[in-house]
């Protein structure tokens, strides 16, 4: 049997009026824009657009602002808006070999053409709180400049293929498949296994690449290459007949150089992992090339030893934190009929029990 | 392609790099804006970005970026596009009566007081950001280890 219950309207409406007073804090205490958000909590920024799997910084932070910062939730907003925006059509493959980096580095090589390049890191700061910041004083120092040479800074990949040290990165010029239009379904080929990371939690990509870092599908990564910086985006125009760039986006990209030993048909090679995600996000995008790499066992012809990282259905299922949360939260609705249900079974099953024991 | 493509492919490139209300503002201090009729109004949609695995492999899909377009057509029956990244339709109306206009006999005004100052801008703004980069880069230096 099936009850509806209607009511709680009015609940409802005091609830959200309140979440938006909450939502407010203290009005004597100014009120965030979406710019000062935007330009000031951009790391969040980035994540919200990567996990929303939409590129728009300016919707990000308003996304921001109206979730009070939570960022799974902004991240829904994010998901919501973008199903009810037409789909223009798909880019050409961006270049990252032409990305203007903010940020290059390389564990494995020390000098490498294009050379080691900080950029704004969070890396060798000692994590002290700055009590400056608290102070009013966020005022910043302009950084410092050095006369660019303009030179080419060629993938870490490239020269070791070029001694045939590390596997092809492969080919295939067809239309990649897309979870936005269609069901995920597995087994899953590694354009769909990129792309579910791509928008995958962090949190998530990061607990499982810890864990293959520890040793649950152990694969010995080094992190060859991190870039984070700007490249442009070109589409094909039908009504021109010829492809234009239509803007420039922030990526991190990353890519590993894991240990193979290699197979019956393989010579003894590196092998790659590969992280590309939306902003600065360059935590996300190492852990998406270690996970990605963990997930390639079958295609490398290695053992699968039963680790979460390697398990595809187990890692693509559960790696998107909207489709988690509304699963998990949907179990704080009302559930009173299907609870009465499970009330009058143990209440009978107890009745019955205690006519068994002849109490 | 011929050249009179490869000029437009770069005009449009720097009118969807420009920032939000430039190319406008510079249409507008330039010249008063022709009549024109919509073909496309401007619309908001998005386009799916994708990246290649490994950087050079296999193609795939990595998330959507906002876009808007529009098409219109000048008195004489030139037309012109605009596809630019984000959510502005002054901005996407502006890039389009500039492609227009660069086919038209206004090409050379607008060169001097529209595009040009674009990519002054655009090149000084990226020449600014990769000069605070070359600043972070390490120079390495080996320290002496001691015997000879």
């Amino acid at each position: 049997m099936y009850v509806a219950v209607k009511g709680g309207e009015r609940a409802i409406a005091n609830a959200h009026a309140w979440l938006e007073e909450e939502r407010r804090g203290d009005p004597a205490v100014a009120e965030l824009s979406v710019a000062q958000i935007r330009e000031q909590l951009a790391l969040s920024v980035n994540r919200v657009m990567a996990e929303g799997a939409l590129y728009d910084p300016d919707l990000a932070a308003l996304a921001i602002k109206q979730a009070r910062g939570d960022l799974v939730e902004a991240v829904f907003l994010i998901r919501a808006y973008r199903t009810t925006l037409p789909r223009f059509g798909a880019s050409l493959p961006v270049d990252t070999g032409a990305m203007d980096c903010d940020r290059r580095i390389s564990a494995t090589f020390k000098d490498l053409p294009g050379g080691q390049v900080l950029g704004p890191t969070f890396d060798y700061t000692h994590r002290l709180l700055e009590f400056r910041l608290a102070a009013e004083g966020g005022e910043a120092a302009a950084a410092a400049e050095r006369r660019a040479e303009p030179a080419p800074v060629p993938h870490v990949a490239e020269f070791l293929g070029r001694d045939g040290l590390i596997e092809p990165a492969g080919d295939g010029g067809e239309t990649p498949p897309d979870l936005t239009r269609a069901p995920l379904e597995l087994p899953a080929e590694r354009a769909l296994r990129l792309q579910a990371l791509a928008r995958a939690d962090e949190g998530f990509l990061l607990s499982l690449a810890y864990s293959t870092q520890r040793g649950y599908a152990r694969n010995h990564a080094f992190v060859g290459e991190l870039r984070i910086g700007r490249v442009a985006v070109e589409m094909e125009i039908p009504e021109l007949g010829f492809a234009v760039e239509i803007g420039e986006l922030a990526l991190s990209e990353s890519e590993t150089v894991n240990q193979f030993k290699g197979s019956r048909t393989e010579p003894p090679q590196f092998t790659r992992g590969y992280g590309l995600v939306f902003g600065q996000t360059e935590r996300k995008a190492i852990a998406m090339a270690l996970v990605d790499r963990a997930l390639r066992w079958q295609e490398l012809g290695e053992a699968f030893t039963g680790a979460p990282a390697q398990d595809a259905e187990f890692v693509l299922s559960h790696a998107d934190n909207v489709q988690a949360t509304g699963f998990l939260e949907h179990i704080k609705l009302p559930h009173y009929v299907d609870f009465q249900s499970e009330l009058e079974l143990v209440r009978k099953l107890r009745a019955e029990a205690r006519t068994e024991d002849g109490r | 392609m011929e050249s009179r493509d490869a000029d437009r492919k770069a005009w449009m490139g720097l009118l969807a790099k420009a920032p939000p209300g430039r190319a406008a503002g510079l249409l507008d201090a330039a010249m008063a804006r022709p009549d024109f009729a919509w073909l496309r109004a401007p619309e908001t949609g998005s386009v799916m970005v994708r990246g290649r695995a490994g950087a050079t492999g296999a193609p795939f899909n990595l998330g959507e970026m906002t876009v808007t377009r529009c098409s219109l057509r000048l008195g004489c029956g030139t037309v012109g596009h605009a596809y630019l990244q984000g959510r502005s339709k002054p901005d996407a109306e502006a890039a389009a009566l500039i492609d227009a206009l660069m086919q038209t006999d206004r090409a050379g005004a607008l060169q001097a007081a529209v595009l040009g100052p674009l990519a002054a801008e655009r090149a000084e703004a990226r020449r600014a950001r990769a000069s605070k980069a070359a600043a972070t880069k390490v120079d390495f230096f080996t320290m002496v280890r001691g015997e000879d």
